[in-house]
């Protein structure tokens, strides 16, 4: 059998910033198109977990051997993020959890060790593209995840995309650095990064080739990534490809996130892939890394969860300033109630399937349903007699809703339902990704894995809903 | 097992309140000393002749100590009460099971809260280390889900309901402003009223209580000693609570147009005091009108008005203060403002000055019926703690 992609997901927050807002502010900086802006409660993790969700739609979570989590912009240090994304994926204890962290090339490496590798690895990436107003890296960054499966494949989750050839180039030189705990990257100048990336995306470009045993002109999809755009785009003329072949980037709607673009750019291709075709991605980070890869007709049976297209064209504009400030680039003026005290760690660790994988219990003979799981049920006194259920996955409908003008929130007014899930369960809950306005009863949600507040630099993982937009979202079987 | 009340088996034979107010310039000790002093000399006792004390307050101080120290009480029992908004009325409720248990001859329950000291406008749960799933919104949001409820199941329009909403407001602030004791003493338009910014779904910040420091208290005897202290005791007809599980929040049955814990809570109160028909018995009642959806379920959950006619009754005048049954002649927390631990203590200091014919002129109620009612509730919708009294002037 042959290692390759089992699934693949992408997954693109609901905002975007629409660069010319950015010189309506500043009289300078921005551009043309949009960028993809992570919400005030999302971050590499929340994202991640998303991507992964959609992902494992569309295979057995149980056939996954461990987790690997690539970002640069980590939402912490030290402590590993992977275990996060692990808890919220209710993955076995015995699958490890480990964290690529740091670098923009993390991404790439880490699909490299993975096909490189055996077993069935879950590979996440997420990136948070920040820069100062006005900077290139405001308007051209982005913020995104993606999660692959990779694998040798099996019966009921086959390889959708073989591997065909990969090629890795790297060399030290410094074109963009940040150190730890700056929110801005800085980058030397543009010409010196140009003239390194060309020559080692075309060395990398050749020796991928040369691995898969294939003429470029055979590529039938290609994407090149990295934050430097002009190395890219020089990297994408020089492959010798059909004209054809040259995929849109997405950093026209997206904008280019980092360590998390090579899987976007993987999963973006797929989605619109036929059986048999050749697709690759030329990643620029420290280097180049090349991936090329066949797809099998498994292809042909396989439906995205929720495609990246659809996420690309489901999207809501976002305010210059509401984007300074849920970047922390500007101090709006906070309700005047208390800030939430931080999270109990043991408190936390004691309701992980609650809090991380929004598992409630249900009572074996009545049926109820309590989210929060009860030891004695609220329908009949039965005690200890009840199974874990999961409701992560069920749609819900908003019974009634509200919103909190004066409730202490990082971006206030807080929106507010209750929501009936499908399947059984009530429970009240935060809603996000929504326009107060549009908010009404009867409404569909799905819920959604987010980080509600930070407090000591505890963040607190837990779940809202969201409007369920378009026919994407469908409901998992418990 | 049952709910068997002590029915005229206690009576309170003095009480005092302190004015609910932003008091910036008074401490939670001098609440307490202010309002303990009023009812020591309403009841003409000294704080040695009370044999044991119960302190309510939700979250100004700890342990039976906050009330001792500022009192210099030796060597007395003195227990701190919380149980969310009813506390004051749970104090009162201690106080009066033990002088009926018979282990002591004279009790006493204060309630104190000083709520201005935080810097924060409204009420702040007091912080619990906790796993981080809990609700963060403020009391006014979830109240708010009440409106659009029960607007909904009883076909009430959004004008109506604006306009129902606004005349509670309107009747409570009118109230509030003939109370000299009242944190809010103006008349407010309704116009007013419904131009205020909203705080929550459609509540503005008319339709909620007024947040004030302030202190009640009240001295409880034996119904049969009563007469040793005062000619006109108001003797405890009904004393009842119930705790919610918590249920409705998660159980898909509760639909925001009713509180169960206060109808649960009514029945028992008016099974313990014999009252059948609440319109017709009753002189005057307190509820807890937090904000002014709740005032209007409450209506329905107290056996004031039907199921989804009590929006009219509203309309119709029926529970202003020259209605059929005056609802919060004092003014109710709207106008009156709540402190938290007080409130309940409040309520009854609002019965025993207008069944003894107490108040002032222009606000007394006239009437022959000698029965009041006092409703405190805490918690949210799907989550309560509710509580019910009767009280009367007339033993047997």
């Amino acid at each position: 059998m042959t290692r390759g992609i089992v699934t693949i997901a992408g997954y693109v927050p609901y905002r975007r910033l629409q660069r010319s807002e950015v010189a309506k502010v500043f009289g300078a900086g921005g551009g043309k198109g949009s960028r993809s802006v992570a919400s005030h409660d999302e971050d590499t993790t929340t994202m991640g977990t998303e991507a992964a969700r959609l992902a494992l739609r569309t295979v057995p979570r149980d056939q996954v051997d461990a987790l690997w989590f690539a970002t640069a912009t980590p939402a912490y240090l030290d402590k590993t993020n992977a275990t996060t994304i692990h808890a919220a994926l209710r993955c076995p204890a015995s699958v490890p959890a480990f964290d690529f962290g740091g670098a923009l090339r993390s991404g790439s490496g880490a699909l490299a060790a993975a096909l490189a590798g055996t077993g069935t690895n879950l590979v996440v990436m997420a990136d948070q593209r920040d820069g100062l107003p006005t900077s290139t890296d405001e308007s051209a960054g982005g913020d995104a995840a993606a999660a692959v499966v990779i694998g040798d494949g099996s019966a009921d989750a086959p390889v959708i995309a073989e591997l065909m050839g990969t090629a890795s180039i790297t060399d030290e030189f410094l074109d963009r650095w940040r150190t730890a705990g700056d929110r801005r990257s800085k980058t030397w100048e543009e010409r010196f990064g140009e003239t390194r990336y060309v020559p080692l995306g075309a060395a990398a470009w050749s020796a991928g080739l040369e691995a898969a045993g294939i003429e470029a002109d055979s590529v039938d999809a290609v994407m090149v990534t990295g934050m430097h755009g002009r190395a890219a785009k020089a990297v994408t003329k020089a492959l010798g490809v059909r004209s054809e072949a040259v995929a849109d980037d997405l950093s026209s709607a997206v904008g280019q996130t980092g360590s998390a673009h090579v899987g976007l750019a993987l999963a973006s291709l797929l989605e619109q892939a036929k059986p048999g075709q050749i697709i690759a991605v030329v990643s620029l980070a420290d280097g180049a890394d090349v991936f090329i890869l066949r797809t099998t007709e498994a292809l042909e049976a396989w439906t995205p969860a929720n495609s990246v297209a659809d996420q690309v064209a489901a999207a809501a504009d976002l305010p210059y300033g509401k984007f300074l400030s849920w970047r922390g680039m500007v101090t709006t003026e906070p309700p005047r109630r208390p800030e939430p005290q931080r999270v109990s760690s043991s408190a936390a660790w004691r309701n992980e399937e609650w809090k991380f994988a929004f598992v409630g219990s249900q009572d074996r003979s009545t049926g109820a349903v309590h989210l929060p799981p009860s030891r004695v049920s609220m329908d009949g006194g039965a005690v200890d007699d009840m199974t874990p259920v999961d409701r992560a996955d069920s749609v819900g409908t908003i019974v009634t809703y509200t919103i909190d003008r004066m409730a202490y929130s990082p971006s206030p007014p807080i929106v507010f339902a209750v929501l009936d899930f499908e399947g059984g369960g009530r429970f009240p809950v935060e809603l996000t990704d929504v326009d107060p306005d549009t908010v009404d009863i009867g409404q569909q949600v799905v819920m959604t894995f987010r980080r509600l507040f930070t407090a000591d630099g505890i963040h607190d993982y837990f779940w809202k809903a969201k409007p369920v937009r378009g026919n994407a979202h469908t409901t998992a079987q418990d | 097992m049952a709910s068997h009340g002590i029915k005229d088996r206690v009576a309170i034979v003095g009480m005092g309140c302190t004015r609910f107010a932003e008091h910036w310039d008074k401490s939670l000790d001098d609440l307490i000393v202010e309002a303990s002093q009023d009812t020591f000399a309403s009841a003409g006792v000294t704080k040695d002749d009370v044999d044991a004390y119960w302190f309510g307050t939700a979250q100004s101080g700890m342990s039976g100590v906050t009330l001792a120290r500022p009192l210099q009480l030796e060597g007395k029992p003195v227990t701190r009460v919380e149980n969310y908004c009813t506390t004051g009325s749970e104090a009162l409720r201690a106080a009066a099971y033990a002088v009926a248990s018979g282990a002591y001859d004279v009790a006493m329950a204060v309630g104190a809260e000083k709520v201005k000291d935080s810097g924060y406008q409204g009420l702040n749960a007091f912080p619990i280390p906790n796993d981080g799933t809990q609700r963060t919104l403020t009391a006014a949001a979830m109240f708010s889900m009440v409106a659009p409820a029960y607007a909904k199941k009883y076909g009430v329009s959004d004008d109506e309901m604006t306009e129902v909403l606004a005349r509670i407001s309107w009747k409570n602030h009118q109230n509030g402003a003939r109370n000299p004791r009242a944190q809010f003493r103006k008349e407010v338009s309704t116009e007013t009223i419904c131009a205020s910014p909203r705080v929550a779904g459609r509540l503005g910040v008319f339709d909620c209580a007024g947040v004030a420091d302030g202190a009640a208290a009240a001295i409880v005897v034996r119904a049969e000693d009563a007469h040793k202290y005062t000619d006109t005791p108001v003797y405890i007809k009904a004393l009842s609570f119930a705790a919610g599980s918590g249920s409705g929040l998660i159980d898909p049955g509760y639909d925001y147009t009713w509180f169960p814990e206060c109808a649960t809570a009514a029945e028992d109160a008016y099974k313990q005091a014999g009252i059948t028909d609440p319109m017709a018995q009753l002189a005057m009642a307190e509820v807890h009108d937090c904000f002014t959806p709740t005032e209007l379920v409450l209506m329905e959950d107290l056996g004031f008005a039907e199921r989804g006619t009590a929006w009219r009754e509203v309309l119709a005048g029926t529970f202003d203060r020259t209605g059929a049954l005056p609802i919060n002649p004092d003014g109710g927390l709207k106008s009156f403002g709540h402190p938290v631990g007080a409130s309940g203590l409040r309520m009854f200091f609002e019965a025993w000055l207008q069944l003894r014919k107490e108040a002032t002129p222009e606000r007394q109620i006239d009437t022959d019926r000698t029965l009041a009612l006092t409703h405190n509730l805490g918690g949210y919708p799907g989550e309560m703690v509710s509580f019910v009294s009767v009280v009367g002037t007339e033993w047997g």
